[in-house]
């Protein structure tokens, strides 16, 4: 732990701090809106798994997706700033690696992740009875997956050039693959079509892994979408250190 | 006396555009370097090659002996830079803005060092205030503290004069003469030719990525000519000899004779005595950096 990226760590953590309410506040009001409504209409017509209600079936869904979400959110956004403003060049004059660089914005995206993934757990679990299952579970996904978003979203930050091209990445990719990673649903209720489709959403298995640890049921074997979610984080992950040690749109 | 800064056949390639060609450029510790040309010359890419924001297409840069590509955190530690562009922070205060800067340079407690620069730029005063509400000239300021806070023995400055005003301006070079006299290497960018005139021991001029120039300040302008002598005779006419050499001035009744060198001046003089004319008025034009800069960019070497 060098003291070059604890500092950027802590940098990127009072960004999104001093503006909470735009990043911690809103995102949980969002997603509490959505169990309100999809709950209310939705709990006595709707099971997925027996013997659990829809609301509480819904509530792993909704923070997985705000934990996925706001991680994106945080580090494309931050770089996406950063590079728009002029400022990334305070760090990249210092004497900081790639590795810093990357581990201390997604580390920030991942708190910034989780803490609203909690907001929105302690808010919704009000309405709801919830188990836990296998919590040590809850905790790998929220952990790996909150990683993978904020991997990606470094990686979106530092190819946009515009806010714009931010918003496309969020509104057509980020948003419709958590949405069909079966937040509002079970896949084994689609068509085997869709389902064989769901199954190739990386998403998918975040979120199933994530719910796995609630309930103890999922749709696949946890165990499988441990092992998708590492070999997308390798993935991902080496993708942005090589970004970031080509100078790729930051050293040119 | 080691070398703050080695350039060695360096080019930087933009798409079709040759931004910076063949520069080898050699600047020693504790000088004061100023680093001149129109805009597009290839400065700005000059600088951020050294500084690590842009990649060389080919050769090589060191700061103080460190390669600036595979020793990159030696050569960055060794090295301040205040950016042309006024960027900053808006999320943060003053304070906050340099305890992150000194800590992405390593540096933990830096406190009392940070007081001292704010001391010299007069920044104290705004020690809390939001980056966001200072004034232009203000934000300059906490640039040059953000370029100090690791004491690097190599200080380089693009423009960072450019629409600062004029009390401010002097402030900030008595400050930077001082860091110089206490053995900072500076290399300085400016527009202001009077500045690198008054400030830089060697200066080198760039055109179109490549360098035109590369002398010390008061060997180039006296080797573009020693000046105009101006004067008002009375007496003889002037000799045919000088009389061919009269160049066209403002005032009809002087005569102005271009002089090669100063060394060219007494015996002027002489042959002026030797033919009967009165010396009535005398004045001596001095060549400046800028007349130098026109002159080489107009091509004359």
């Amino acid at each position: 732990m060098t003291r070059g990226f604890i500092t950027l760590f802590y940098k990127e953590l009072l960004r999104f701090l001093k503006v909470g309410v735009q990043t911690i506040a809103a995102p949980i009001l969002t997603s509490a809106l959505y169990l309100l409504i999809f709950g209310h209409v939705l709990t006595d017509r709707v099971t997925v798994f027996e013997g659990v209600r829809y609301t509480s079936f819904l509530i792993p869904g909704l923070v997985m997706m705000a934990v996925l979400q706001n991680s994106f959110a945080n580090s494309s956004s931050s770089m996406i700033q950063s590079k728009i403003t002029g400022n990334i060049v305070f760090v990249l004059l210092p004497p900081l690696s790639h590795f810093e660089i990357f581990s201390a914005y997604v580390l920030a995206a991942m708190v910034r992740g989780i803490a609203v993934g909690l907001g929105v757990f302690v808010f919704t679990a009000w309405f709801a009875d919830l188990s836990f299952a296998a919590p040590a579970w809850i905790v790998v996904f929220a952990v790996l997956g909150s990683a993978i978003l904020g991997t990606m979203g470094l990686m979106v930050g530092i190819w946009a050039e515009k806010f714009d091209q931010i918003a496309v990445f969020q509104n057509f990719i980020i948003m419709p693959m958590t949405f069909l990673a079966g937040v509002f649903y079970s896949v084994t209720s689609l068509p085997a079509v869709w389902q064989k489709l769901s199954h190739l959403n990386p998403f998918f298995y975040m979120v199933d892994g994530f719910r796995y640890g609630f309930f103890g049921v999922a749709d696949v074997s946890p165990w499988t979408s441990l092992i998708v979610v590492c070999v997308a984080l390798a993935v991902t992950g080496m993708l942005a250190l090589r970004l970031l040690a080509s100078g790729y749109r930051l050293r040119n | 006396m080691a070398i703050a800064l080695d350039l060695v056949a360096l080019s930087k390639q933009y798409g079709e555009v040759r931004a910076l060609d063949n520069v080898t450029l050699q600047v020693r510790e504790g000088e004061f370097f100023g680093l001149l040309g129109p805009n597009g010359a290839g400065k700005t890419t000059l600088i951020s090659i050294v500084s690590g924001l842009a990649r060389a297409s080919s050769g090589q840069a060191r700061v103080m002996g460190f390669d600036v590509v595979r020793d990159y955190r030696q050569a960055r530690r060794a090295l301040g830079v205040v950016p042309q562009e006024l960027v900053f922070d808006p999320f943060f205060t003053v304070r906050e803005t340099l305890r992150l800067t000194s800590g992405y340079y390593g540096l933990a407690h830096n406190d009392d060092w940070i007081d001292e620069i704010l001391a010299n730029l007069d920044l104290s005063a705004k020690v809390d205030t939001n980056m966001r509400s200072l004034s232009g000239g203000m934000k300059r300021r906490v640039l040059v503290a953000q370029a100090l806070v690791h004491r690097p023995p190599v200080i380089v400055l693009d423009e960072p004069t450019a629409g600062v005003d004029v009390e401010l301006r002097q402030a900030l070079w008595r400050f930077v003469r001082r860091l110089n006299h206490e053995g900072h290497t500076i290399v300085l960018t400016t527009h202001y030719l009077e500045e690198a005139q008054e400030l830089c021991e060697r200066v080198a001029m760039l055109q179109n990525g490549a360098m035109v120039a590369l002398e010390p300040t008061a060997d180039l302008i006296k080797r573009f000519s020693g000046g105009m002598l101006v004067l008002r005779l009375g007496g003889a006419p002037l000799p045919p000899r000088l009389a061919a050499l009269r160049v066209e001035y403002p005032l009809p009744d002087r005569v102005a004779l271009p002089l090669a060198r100063y060394d060219d001046l007494e015996p002027t003089l002489a042959e002026l005595r030797l033919a009967g004319c009165l010396i009535e008025e005398l004045e001596l034009l001095h060549t400046d950096l800028e007349d130098v800069f026109v002159r080489i960019m107009r091509g004359e070497r």
